[in-house]
């Protein structure tokens, strides 16, 4: 008998600190609200509760050895019996017009197709969208904050974001600009005019998943993707040296306007970015 | 209590079927509750998150941010990123609403997938229970998904760089890929319309299918009756356990409860998602390390460990994402969905079946599931393999190697010594697995253990 006493003490007090805890919520907010406190409080108040509530459960309800029958979860075939003759009978009907039914069939069809068709309001045509990007030929080289990169912005090992003028919130056309010494890197066959003053553009948009390349290691040369490891060769035409890329990042041809400004010899060579069913690159 | 029981009596001859809802029994086991914390974990997501809804602005529109975080003052950022800091600096109680909604949803899914391990490695999904498993599969998938489509909300750098992956994902599959990528973003990536989107699938869409499924659940879990423990007393034609009410009422409330002040400490002492310290999307920029929230850890480890290949046949391409985050996910659930009718088919037991199995009583199955969860796990390391470099000092490519051979290696292990052991134990009719000793392991053999 002591033990339920000792049980129904412990439950009040469990109780009654929730309720504490309830009303150190209340004025919590009242004075202005702060996380760590309300979090505390939740914890106590509703910790407190869930206390009470199992010692209740636990010591004074009666628990387990309670015996339920289980009934057979099928229905018994009598019932099945005359379930599929009530389908049947009224099946007939259905089934001497099969003509009709034919109809209404195709009818229902139809209207699910013509449905179908708002679906296409969700997005734009692919197109040709993902073949190229903002870039332009003689477009001038801007940063991120529109402005113009010239031939002397940066130095040796230095690296930029760089956009083509006038679409800096371009995600395909972001693109990650490297200076590198003349002297040290030979330009690919065919890529002999691209890097003017070891100027080397390539797309920051990863051909694996898409993610900006953003970390450039200058005595490595690479290049490298933070989400999920790839890494590119700068001075092998950004070749993928590791990770799950399989494509090289394509190469913006560049070129130095009369006032030393650094423009794009015209667009990519290669849709940007991770590949798609019908990519050429 | 008793007016109201008599009033609603009246009108609707509810006393049969409420006595009978009051007497009904539950078997009384810990393992039991992983289902209903999940449960309870998706009633604090409704409450927390309608609240967070009366706040949130579902738009990509640029602003100017004016607000108390000072370090953002004056930057531009969008309509949908602005409201979040604000809801975390500016309304009350807002921050702690915000993250003890984050939290519940990862404790949410995590308790799902327990659930979902008790019920395979007990056998619980045998038949007449098919049904009940499949809508708990596709309960499992459709929090994944909503849990993504959460995180993705606030715009910061971290989930944009999910999106900008998820757009990628979906660009991978054959010849509709771009068309799918393009109807789901509203265009080329970062399409305005994105965010907007994702409220209504977040807000209404996906909990609305939740809901409907978690009733049918439950539903067919009435009418079935809970499966129970073999023991003295206990048969496969009755249900041996307490009562509705008022023992497993309390306990339950209790439950509830509990998991409130757990995720109501979370939610207030841990620190989770600071969209602020990320910073806002910017589409070429990335946050280092960038790591998902721990239910798609799976399919992101997959991305950094499957291998540099892309396939081509004349002018098509099978980018390589396809694989791991398309193909594998979808053999992943097709296989979960599948389970019970494959089981049945390769035991060749059709039959019902109300009394569980041990796991031990199941070597085999156990193994298996022991295995395959295990590829899981290594695969959600994985998906810290940038961070795990960094902490024990190798080059992250080396990493990524080791961790290629541990998916295979280590499941197989796990799964090897799950057989043995459990073998062992079934054969020597211990009564737990730690009582066997480790000769027998090798040697099954019946009887007590060898000491």
């Amino acid at each position: 008998m002591s033990e339920g006493r000792d049980a129904t003490r412990l439950i009040a007090v469990s109780f009654s600190v929730s309720a504490l805890a309830s009303l150190g919520l209340l004025i919590t907010y009242v004075v202005g609200g702060q996380p760590q406190v309300e979090g505390s409080l939740i914890a106590v108040s509703l910790g407190s509760l869930a206390l009470g509530l199992i010692l209740w459960a636990h010591n004074l309800m009666p628990t387990g050895h309670f015996v339920e029958e289980r009934e057979p979860h099928g229905s018994t075939s009598a019932e099945r019996a005359s379930f599929t003759a009530d389908l049947d009978r009224s099946g007939d009907e259905i089934q001497r017009r099969t003509f009709l039914g034919r109809i209404l069939i195709g009818a229902l069809g139809l209207l699910g197709v013509a449905a179908l068709f708002p679906v296409r309001s969700l997005g734009t045509k692919p197109g040709r969208t993902l073949f190229h990007t903002s870039w332009t030929p003689g477009a001038r080289v801007v940063t991120g904050a529109g402005e113009v990169v010239t031939s002397s912005t940066l130095e040796v090992g230095g690296v930029l974001t760089v956009f083509p003028e006038g679409h800096t919130k371009a995600a395909d056309s972001q693109t990650i600009l490297v200076r590198v010494s003349t002297a040290e890197f030979t330009p690919l066959p065919g890529r002999e005019t691209w890097s003017p003053d070891g100027y080397l553009a390539y797309s920051k948009v990863c051909t694996h998943a898409g993610c900006p390349v953003a970390l450039y290691q200058a005595e490595s040369k690479e290049l490298f993707c933070p989400c999920h490891q790839s890494a590119f060769d700068v001075f092998d035409g950004a070749r993928p040296i590791a990770g799950p890329a399989t494509r090289p990042l394509p190469q913006l041809p560049l070129a130095i306007d009369a006032s030393g400004n650094l423009t794009a010899q015209r667009d990519f060579t290669q849709p940007v970015g991770p590949g798609f069913w019908n990519d050429p690159s | 209590m008793r007016r109201v029981a008599r009033w609603t009596d009246d009108r609707l001859g509810s006393s049969a079927f409420a006595e009978d809802a009051l007497n009904k029994v539950f078997p009384d086991h810990w393992s039991f509750m992983l289902g209903e914390i999940s449960l309870y974990c998706f009633v604090i997501l409704i409450l927390t998150g309608t609240f967070l809804t009366f706040f949130f602005d579902a738009s990509s529109r640029e602003i100017v941010y004016r607000g108390s975080y000072a370090p953002l003052n004056g930057a531009t950022v969008s309509e949908a990123y602005a409201s979040v800091v604000r809801i975390s600096f500016d309304v009350r109680a807002g921050l702690v609403m915000r993250q003890i909604h984050h939290w519940a949803a990862l404790v949410f899914i995590g308790a799902i997938v327990l659930h979902l391990c008790r019920i395979f490695f007990t056998g619980a999904f045998r038949r007449p229970r098919e049904l009940n498993w499949i809508i708990g599969v596709t309960l499992l998938l459709l929090a994944i998904f909503n849990g993504f489509t959460g995180y993705s909300l606030p715009d910061d750098l971290l989930s944009g760089t999910g999106l900008r992956i998820a757009y990628s994902i979906a660009l991978s599959v054959p010849l509709i890929g771009t068309w799918l990528a393009f109807l789901i973003f509203g265009g080329e990536f970062p399409a305005q319309q994105i965010i907007s989107r994702l409220f209504v699938i977040h807000i209404m869409l996906v909990p609305a299918l939740i809901i409907g499924l978690l009733g049918a659940h439950l539903a067919i879990l009435w009418r079935q009756k809970h499966t129970q423990f073999p023991e003295a007393g206990r048969t496969e034609s009755n249900v041996v356990g307490s009562k509705l009410w008022p023992t497993y009422a309390a306990k339950s409330v209790g439950l509830f409860c509990a998991v409130f002040a757990v995720l109501g400490a979370l939610g207030g002492l841990a620190q989770i998602n600071p969209i602020w310290l990320y910073g806002p999307f910017e589409p070429a920029y990335v946050a280092s390390p960038s790591q998902p929230d721990w239910f798609l850890g799976w399919v992101d480890g997959a991305l950094r460990l499957f291998p540099a290949w892309e396939f081509r046949t004349g002018s098509f391409m099978l980018p390589n994402p396809f694989f791991p985050a398309v193909l594998m996910p979808g053999i992943t659930f097709g296989l979960l969905y599948m389970w019970p009718f494959l089981e049945a088919r390769f035991t060749h037991d059709y039959g019902p079946h109300e009394l569980l199995d041990r796991p031990t009583d199941r070597p085999v199955r156990s193994a298996i599931g022991a295995g395959v969860l295990t590829f899981y796990i290594v695969l959600l390391f994985a998906a810290s393999n940038d961070v795990l470099a960094r902490m024990f000092q190798v080059p992250v490519l080396a990493m990524t190697v080791a961790f290629r051979i541990a998916l295979f290696v280590v499941p197989a292990l796990v799964a090897f010594v799950v057989y043995r052991w459990f073998k062992a134990v079934k054969v020597s009719g211990a009564k737990g697995v730690m009582e066997v000793s480790l000769v027998q392991v090798r040697h099954p053999t019946p009887g007590g253990s060898h000491e």
